[in-house]
């Protein structure tokens, strides 16, 4: 279960958007500053307040890299809502403990809307107009591994 | 294909699209952006700070080469060091795109299992390669175990027929099939490249295809192995350790194919990609007289021996616009050499083209030529995103080498056939 504030973007959000070339030589923490900047340049203050990313199709198409689900987890996004996900980034979420779940009506969504996510039942309520949304459940296995804060931290426990 | 290399990989008589197998991996590439800095150095510290075999990982810095800051080299040091203290003995530094020297090198074999931490990986699918791009937390997994988890992915058969005509080259195949098929149409999927206009290009060419298969969400661009691609390997130290059979590696009679779709070369024409998606797709003389600013021919899609030689062509006597900056990088350092001692370097030097070397950095905006505001590239490159080549505000448009000659030619994007 997971409730907040949502940000929305379109489709085809890629990863050059998400963490834009120029600033990946800098670590995680300058270079999360600058995520999505070349659509909103204020996004990473917007998202301590709005934890829930909506997005259209195809969110994360583009590059492997890593640092774009590691910079939207550092700037304090807990799940990602979209019609539906490039594959790496997909994969690259999970493996760093980043919450990603597939809906349809994505686009029914709206900046600052209030979502609850039931993502066990496959379910998301919008508590600011009362809709309910189908969306991708998320099977046992990799929500233990997405609490767990990612691959490594699952890895390390599953040693200890 | 995808079913016969992953039932291979995985030890099984056949596997089916939609079954997950683990697959046992043959080489496993990191470059400097996404290689051991990221995630990998420090997590494997605290799992298992081994890799299950040096000889199976390549690694290759090529983003940050020559670095521009004090960053990059820093990056550049710390996975020259990482590859050292671990064994890697296979570590090439400023030699070209990762992808470029894994072909060159003989890393990519047919019916072989590759991944790197690029995305343009599936280029090796030229060489009949399952070869895939994945994250560095991935990567992680595959360098401690040598396997990764894959779900044999459903097929997009792509057929191509016919022989290509002067003006037009592999890159416009390669925008007019993303252009069709669309940036997430293959999400997932394996894609597979057939026909006789396929099997009729050069190696050099083929890899322009495949290279870009992600641009449409694919796992891997596939290409049926053939007498072209052993030659290529031969040429590359490759005498053994591939078995006849691999290069006999094709989908059977009967296989199935959730999507197909065919063209054929006779009614292609020089296409561009414009801002600020790969499948922005037109045909060059509709976007003909758009200013450019810069003009790129260089990177893992568009700097091989094959692409210089175009723009040599066409560019031969002749002088680059003022006002424009051609830049030219070629793929690795051994097409530099070859392009220098054929003449070609001095040709395109003497039209007004800067040669760089073999580095990443302008395809991706990290040094050598960024743009700014309101400014124009035109570029062999694989991505037009946003903000990619520097400032948000200026345009990036993916075109064939001959394409970004004939526009540096006369300063705004032209159709070749017009200058040839």
């Amino acid at each position: 279960m997971n409730t907040g504030k949502a940000i929305k973007f379109g489709d085809d959000i890629n990863t050059d958007i998400i963490s834009p070339p120029q600033y990946m030589e800098l670590g995680i923490e300058e270079s999360a500053k600058y995520a999505m900047s070349a659509l909103d340049p204020d996004f990473a203050e917007k998202a301590k307040e709005n934890p829930i990313l909506v997005a259209g199709k195809n969110f994360g198409s583009g590059s492997s890299r890593e640092t774009s689900p590691l910079s939207l987890k550092y700037l304090g996004v807990k799940v990602i809502v979209a019609e539906f996900f490039a594959r790496i980034f997909y994969r690259n979420c999970i493996n760093v403990g980043l919450l990603v779940v597939e809906c349809k009506e994505a686009a029914r969504i709206c900046t600052g809307d209030e979502l609850l996510i039931d993502f066990l039942a496959g379910q998301i309520k919008n508590l600011t107009t009362g809709e309910m949304y189908a969306c991708s459940r998320i099977p046992e296995h990799l929500i233990c591994l997405i609490e767990a804060g990612g691959l490594v931290n699952y890895l390390k426990e599953e040693g200890s | 294909m995808s079913e016969k290399i992953l039932a291979h990989a995985s030890g099984q008589r056949e596997v089916s699209a939609g079954d997950i197998v683990w697959a046992r991996v043959d080489r496993a590439m990191m470059d400097d952006i996404l290689g051991p800095r990221v995630e990998i150095a420090q997590h494997m510290k605290e799992i298992k700070d081994q890799v299950w075999d040096p000889e199976k990982v390549v690694i290759i810095s090529d983003h940050y080469t020559p670095p521009a800051s004090i960053h990059q080299a820093e990056i550049v040091k710390f996975t020259r060091d990482w590859a050292r203290e671990h064994g890697i003995r296979q570590y090439f530094e400023f030699v070209g795109p990762c992808h470029q020297i894994m072909a060159e090198h003989g890393f990519i074999r047919p019916g072989s299992i590759v991944v790197g931490t690029d995305s343009h990986t599936c280029m090796g699918g030229a060489l009949g390669a399952f070869a895939t791009g994945i994250g560095s937390t991935e990567m992680m997994g595959v360098l401690i175990k040598g396997i990764i988890w894959l779900r044999v992915p459903e097929t997009i058969r792509v057929i191509w027929e016919g022989r290509l005509p002067e003006y037009v080259m592999a890159k416009d195949i390669s925008l007019k099939t993303i252009g069709t098929i669309g940036h997430a149409g293959a999400t997932y999927k394996a894609v597979e490249y057939v026909g006789n206009g396929i099997r009729n290009l050069p190696v050099d060419e083929r890899m322009a295809i495949s290279n870009m298969a992600v641009e449409m969400g694919a796992k891997v661009g596939l290409m049926e192995p053939d007498d072209k691609i052993r030659k290529f390997l031969e040429e590359h130290g490759v005498r053994e350790g591939v078995q006849k059979e691999d290069y006999a590696l094709k989908s059977d009679e009967d296989a199935v194919f959730c999507e197909t779709f065919s063209f054929h070369v006779r009614d292609l024409k020089p296409m561009v990609a414009c801002p600020h998606q790969v499948d922005n797709v037109t045909e060059a003389v509709n976007v003909a007289g758009t200013p450019v600013n810069q003009a790129y021919i260089g990177s893992c899609t568009g700097g091989r021996y094959h692409d210089l030689l175009m723009a040599a062509r066409l560019l031969n006597g002749r002088k680059v616009a003022k006002g424009v900056r051609l830049l030219v990088s070629p793929a690795s350092d051994e097409i530099w050499r070859r392009a220098d001692r054929d003449g070609l370097l001095h040709i395109l030097a003497e039209a007004g083209a800067v040669v760089l070397g073999p580095t990443c950095g302008v395809c991706v905006g990290l040094h050598s030529g960024m743009i700014a505001a309101g400014e124009n590239c035109i570029s062999s490159s694989n991505r037009n995103f946003i903000g990619r080549m520097g400032s948000r505000e200026a345009g990036i448009y993916l075109a064939s080498p001959l394409t970004v000659a004939a526009s540096a030619l006369t300063g705004c994007i032209t159709d070749p056939r017009e200058v040839i």
